[in-house]
């Protein structure tokens, strides 16, 4: 069911991982994009590699939920690395027709799924170990400065965390939905793709009217709750730069600079 | 009487094979005969709504056979539609699934489905507004125009509209209010005395059951925990307390009583029935006129 | 003065400019202490809900006033005031909760009015454990029971610190097991911290508990007074056909008969207790 995956899924903790700063944690996870778009050999690749598996481990959530959120993007790696796979340069170490394979491709198939793979396992390092609420409060003050051009800052942040909230609810109330037009013999199985397009409208509508309901008794309870926009609000977990995220800065720098040593001293089999 | 559904060890584990496995029902067996009206009751989490959606095919049992009619419904998995028709299910909350531009239209929806129409369809759709007490007027309305109590009739009607042998009614009492509850409680009894189908109500209010049904499933535990006459299972307070469950309040008063040592009989349901016991009772001791 | 004093309200739903067809509030006037407990009863669309918006101007009167401890809800500058004196609870509790863990969502009230953020932290923790959910404050809110639910939305307004919190049919969607975990922790919050709560409800069972009970009808109150009081009036509540407790219902017939009662019993054990002595 859509309501197991294990992605996007916030897991309370104390780990060293989940006490870092929300906001240090958005800004080292858009450097480590770079840099894993930055690995030119395998060397920089193995040092960016350690360098993830040391933050999963010490986030200390069970590894079988990083394997779930990696099922889900299983064939998306299969099918990119498979592409490159065949779509190498140089000599051919087996050829069937159009399809050849050569050393090549394969460096390549196994770059492009490795880099995936590392991207997929950061960004569920940084779910897993970050709470919505942080997140969405790491985003709006990192965006602060783009108040002076009058851009919607906390709205945007409040829009983004009430997603958030209310993503399982809708999941479950489509769930639900589902079953009661089954019920009355709605077929969504079979049939030609119109058909099909067609089968949508007895849960769409519902959805619609019903998310339209909730947003109004949402907005209520808002105001209920003497919420007024952003100004003069202030927030229970406050968020502050430590030393831990000083160190955590720090050891990006060096892994920074590692990649960047590799790239250049160490000869690529590229 | 006849059989109409037939309950064999019937089972439900929740992702089998995961780690997150989870039994729901756990062996069921029983057998409703045609034309009974059977009250649902357990406390939240006993499965009772799983069993409840396993009767018409929406979950596929893990263990057991569901045989409704003299058959297997999941011999055929392909025609697994047609047992929809057959058992129709009003979930909780059927307001929530109305959707076409007119009410007419959302009662047709499941008849339409099962491939009735013209004259045949107009007639299946007028009267199972009829039963739910829905004015022809309402019926060229959409269905968000109408209001709270008469969105929730309109749901039930589209699930009558399929003429099912058996209606499963899923708390179809929730959020109304007395008056909303007694309206639509008296409806469903006109209906099944009509109809003379089978009706299974899924139930916390224990006065509304206590009013309605022939004979009690109790669930516990994903287990069977009593399939009695109504009497019989309200007489049995103690052991519907451990499931965490109550009897009417009448029928407890009653039951005290008769431990007190009055001659009063057990299993009083309703407030009509112990007043007719009460009355001779009191006028012997010379306190009625 | 009392804390809560609404005066002659009429309240419709019409668009400005429209004639109002009818008023959802029709002339109401109700004092509210502190420290009472209120439950409120009748139909749906008697116009109950319209009143409870009133308390904390959600609504504001048409015509007449609504003041709360001496602020008058139709003065502007006095809405935020109220919000933090008088808290709203809703009815379905899913809508309520606006953050994806429980002490986050708890934390929102006083988030919006500025305090301080160990203030906040204080308030939440005590919020959480006046309503016995403290052990599910990291819990994601889609995960717990209707009940619990109910509850964590009820902290969210503890937090706020209100003098008085109104719940509009709280348990209307709820089981047994989560209407009782709802109703006897407003039972405490009122007998242990001196809450004023107003309570709607359909339940009779829960009305029996208040100090007051008042039934409205057509936007106007029928009638009100002790639970002992409102429910002796079978007749009157059985023609606007509310529901009234069973016990009730059969003395009330039983004295039709002739027998004579010094009051309507509206517990188990008191129409026992009736019971034994009229047969004894």
């Amino acid at each position: 069911m859509v309501r197991d995956v294990a992605f996007g899924q916030y897991f309370p903790g104390k780990s060293l991982i989940h006490r870092l700063d929300p906001r240090a944690k958005i800004l080292m996870f858009i450097a480590y994009i770079v840099i894993i778009f930055c690995t030119f050999n395998f060397a920089a690749l193995g040092v960016t590699v350690a360098f993830t598996a040391l933050y999963l481990i010490l986030s200390r959530i069970s590894p079988k939920f990083y394997f779930k959120s990696l099922k889900i993007i299983i064939f998306i790696v299969i099918f990119t690395s498979l592409l490159n796979l065949f779509y190498g340069t140089g000599d051919p170490l087996w050829q069937w027709g159009i399809f050849k394979i050569t050393l090549n491709g394969i460096s390549r198939a196994v770059f492009v799924s490795v880099r995936i793979i590392c991207l997929i396992l950061a960004s569920s390092c940084l779910t897993f170990t970050t709470s919505p609420n942080e997140l969405t409060d790491a985003i709006e003050r990192l965006m602060k400065p783009l108040k002076v051009i009058h851009f919607p800052v906390h709205e945007i942040a409040m829009m983004m965390s009430l997603a958030l909230r209310f993503v399982p609810t809708l999941l479950e109330e489509t769930d639900k939905i589902m079953q009661a037009q089954k019920a009355r013999g709605a077929d969504m199985e079979s049939g030609n793709l119109f058909k099909r397009v067609k089968a949508l409208v007895p849960i769409l509508i519902p959805l619609f009217v019903s998310a339209f309901r909730r947003a109004y008794d949402v907005a209520t309870a808002m105001e209920c709750r003497c919420y007024r926009g952003g100004a003069g609000r202030t927030r229970m977990k406050q968020i502050h730069l430590s030393k831990r995220d000083v160190v955590a800065f720090i050891t990006l720098a060096l892994v920074i600079g590692g990649v960047i040593v590799c790239n250049i001293f160490v000869t690529s089999v590229l | 009487m006849s059989c109409v559904l037939e309950l064999k060890n019937l089972g439900f584990v929740y992702g089998k094979g995961t780690p997150f496995e989870k039994r729901a029902v756990d062996d069921v067996s029983l057998t409703i005969e045609k034309g009974e009206f059977i009250g649902v009751i357990g406390h939240t989490g006993s499965g009772k709504s799983t069993l409840m959606q396993m009767l018409n095919g929406l979950i596929r049992p893990t263990e057991g056979q569901v045989i409704l009619e003299g058959k297997d419904i999941w011999e055929e998995p392909k025609k697994i539609r047609s047992v929809r028709f057959k058992v129709g299910m009003v979930f909780q909350y059927p307001e929530y699934q109305l959707f076409e531009e007119t009410v007419y239209k959302d009662i047709a929806f499941g008849a339409q489905n099962m491939g009735k129409e013209g004259e045949e369809l107009d007639k299946a759709v007028t009267q199972a507004a009829r039963f739910t007490d829905l004015k022809p007027e309402l019926l060229q309305k959409s269905p968000f125009d109408l209001s709270g109590g008469e969105k929730r009739r309109a749901a039930i009607a589209g699930v009558i509209a399929m003429d099912p042998e058996v209606l499963v009614l899923d708390e179809p009492t929730a959020g109304l209010d007395p008056m909303g509850r007694e309206v639509l409680l008296s409806q469903m009894v006109r209906y099944h005395k009509e109809r003379q189908n089978t009706v299974l109500l899924v139930s916390h209010t224990m006065e509304d059951i206590a009013r309605v049904a022939d004979r009690i499933i109790v669930m516990n535990k994903g287990r069977l925990a009593m399939f009695e006459n109504t009497k019989e299972v309200f007489r049995r307070s103690d052991e519907l307390e451990q499931y965490g469950l109550k009897v009417p309040q009448i029928t407890k008063i009653m039951q005290d009583l008769r431990q007190k040592g009055f001659d009063v009989p057990e299993g009083v349901l309703t407030v009509d029935e112990a007043f007719s016991v009460l009355v001779p009772l009191l006028k012997k001791e010379g306190k009625l006129w | 003065m009392s804390f809560v004093s609404i005066r002659d309200v009429r309240f419709s739903y019409a668009q400005e400019g429209e004639q109002p067809v009818v008023n959802a509030v029709d002339g109401v006037s109700l004092d509210i202490e502190k420290g009472e407990f209120i439950a409120v009863i009748g139909h749906n669309g008697c116009g109950k809900s319209t009143l409870a918006k009133h308390l904390n101007a959600m609504l504001l009167p048409d015509s007449g006033s609504v003041v709360i401890d001496g602020d008058d809800t139709s003065v502007e500058e006095n809405t935020y005031t109220i919000r933090e004196k008088v808290g709203l609870v809703l009815q379905n509790p899913d809508n309520q909760l606006v953050a994806s863990i429980v002490e986050e969502d708890v934390a929102f009230g006083p988030e919006n009015l500025g305090v301080e953020p160990s203030e906040i932290r204080r308030r939440v923790d005590e919020a959480l454990k006046a309503v016995d959910m403290y052990e599910y404050r990291e819990h994601a809110p889609h995960k717990l029971s209707g009940g619990q639910k109910q509850r964590v939305a009820i902290a969210g307004i503890l937090a706020i610190q209100p003098q008085c919190i109104v719940l509009d049919e709280p348990t209307a969607m709820l089981d047994p097991s989560g209407r009782q975990e709802v109703i006897s922790t407003l039972l405490k919050l009122n007998r242990e911290q001196k809450m004023t709560v107003v309570l709607i409800t359909h339940y009779m069972d829960e009305a029996v508990l208040a100090d007051r009970v008042v039934v409205m009808d057509s936007g106007k109150i029928l009638i009100q007074g002790t639970p002992d009081e409102v429910f002796s009036q079978v007749e009157l509540l059985k023609k606007h056909r509310l529901d009234v407790p069973q016990s009730a219902e059969l003395a009330f017939r039983l004295t039709g008969c002739g027998l004579s009662l010094k009051s309507i019993p509206l517990t188990q054990a008191d129409c026992v207790a009736m019971l034994e002595e009229a047969m004894r």
